[in-house]
């Protein structure tokens, strides 16, 4: 019993601390902050995740509260930055912006999410 | 929205995306709906089909009305044969300890279970699984109350993230809630002239992602490990319905966190019984447990009928 508790504690342990380079992509933090108010239109909005990405199934866009979208069309995965995922804006008008996201990380799992930040007056 | 197939190299990646777009997995697997990620829960069944393995589970349970304590070391495997198609099977080693008389150890009954994935509605966060398990008669020890009959228990679990709640009300859209009701059908009336009642089974997780606070409600620093918590309070009980034990009640009620990695997550709840016939006082469970399908994305972890 012991032998086993122990080759389960050092497969978790080994697991645990493998290269962060496959799993789930989650959103670890972004630019600007989930949920944040800014005095000033941002010229990118900026996503960085947990495992790397596969540029080719990975994508993301800006809306107003009209649902049009202020970005630029120009996401992408910036060199050097394999979990980042970024995207220009137009200068935005005071008001609400919903940023969603849709990646595949490097190993094929697919995961997606919403968030908004604000402009202020 | 775009993908990243911008100028140049669009042939190559073309290429590239043929050969893995029947590799990328679906999103049911590990308990997704759409933004929403639900942990496996560990009283209340998933409502996820999954490549995942709790290994192992330790459960120190209340003592019993008549004074005895039971303890069980526990594993349970969850895979997907199909993408909406899985099974699961789970056994333990148990062992009893009851008031002057000699300690009794051995193995619990089989369960397996097969399962079908309902639905997933991914704008909604919500899940459904129909499922029908089954516990074997004469799989377990009969000292450890091992049964000399077969159960089946068709069952439907769901899964509701609440993100989809006005945004005016940020704090609470973080809650979700999972959920199991069933029915027991023992296939023997009697065992050692003590009845064997057909069973109501119901239980819940209510669950609060800080993940899902973090990543899409209001970023309000948290980082790992903190953000990778959910506290959570799961409630389980069971009514007999019938063969003259009709309104009995059994339960637990069991608050406790949980902790989901990249590959493996890590849950512990204290065992609060919820009715007099449950037991008295309290005990607690710990479990690791992994996903098959994240150690594994490109082998045992996909559904079976992806390995060739």
């Amino acid at each position: 019993m012991r032998g086993i508790l122990m080759a389960l504690v050092a497969g978790t342990m080994a697991i645990g601390n493998a290269p962060p380079a496959r799993a789930h992509a989650f959103l670890d933090h972004a630019s600007p902050a989930v949920g944040s108010s800014l005095s000033d239109s941002p010229p990118i909005v900026a996503l960085w995740f947990t495992q790397d990405l596969e540029p080719a199934f990975s994508g993301m866009m800006v809306t107003n509260e009209a649902g049009q979208r202020v970005d630029l069309g120009n996401a992408q995965i910036p060199p050097g930055s394999p979990a980042e995922l970024q995207i220009g804006v137009r200068p935005l008008a005071p008001g609400t912006y919903l940023v969603s996201w849709h990646v595949v990380s490097v190993d094929t799992h697919p995961t997606e999410g919403t968030f908004t930040f604000d402009i202020k007056p | 929205m775009p993908s990243i197939l911008a100028n140049g190299r669009r042939t190559q990646l073309a290429l590239v995306a043929a050969l893995m777009i029947t590799q990328i997995d679906d999103a049911l697997a590990h308990g997704f709906a759409g933004e929403r990620f639900f942990p496996a829960t560990i009283l209340t069944d998933d409502p996820f089909v999954a490549d995942e393995i709790s290994l192992p589970q330790v459960t120190v349970n209340p003592p019993a009305p008549d004074g005895s304590r039971t303890t069980g070391i526990e594993i349970d495997l969850s895979k997907r044969i199909t993408p909406n198609v899985g099974f699961t099977i789970g056994d333990q080693w148990q062992c009893l300890e009851q008031p002057g008389l000699p300690m009794v150890a051995g193995i619990d009954a089989l369960r397996t279970g097969a399962q079908y994935q309902l639905f997933v509605d991914g704008p909604h966060q919500a899940l459904g699984l129909l499922g029908l398990n089954a516990t074997w008669g004469h799989t377990g020890r009969a000292a450890l109350g091992a049964p000399d009959f077969t159960t089946l228990s068709p069952t439907f679990n769901f899964g509701k993230g609440f993100g989809d709640l006005p945004r005016s009300v940020p704090y609470l859209r973080p809650f979700a809630i999972t959920g199991n009701l069933g029915f027991d059908f023992p296939t023997k009336a009697t065992s050692a002239d003590m009845p064997n009642p057909t069973s109501f089974s119901y239980g819940f997780a209510f669950e609060y992602s800080l993940s899902y606070l973090e990543c899409c409600v209001k970023d309000v620093g948290l980082r790992a490990p903190f953000n990778q918590l959910f506290p959570l309070v799961e409630v389980s009980f069971s009514t007999a319905m019938n063969r003259g034990m009709g309104g009995q009640t059994t339960g637990t009620i069991q608050p406790g966190i949980i902790w989901a990695g990249p590959y493996f997550q890590i849950g512990a709840e204290a065992i609060l019984p919820a009715t007099r016939l449950t037991g008295h006082g309290y005990g607690g469970v710990v479990q690791l447990h992994f996903y098959l399908d994240d150690i594994f994305p490109r082998s045992i972890g996909r559904p079976i009928s992806e390995w060739w």
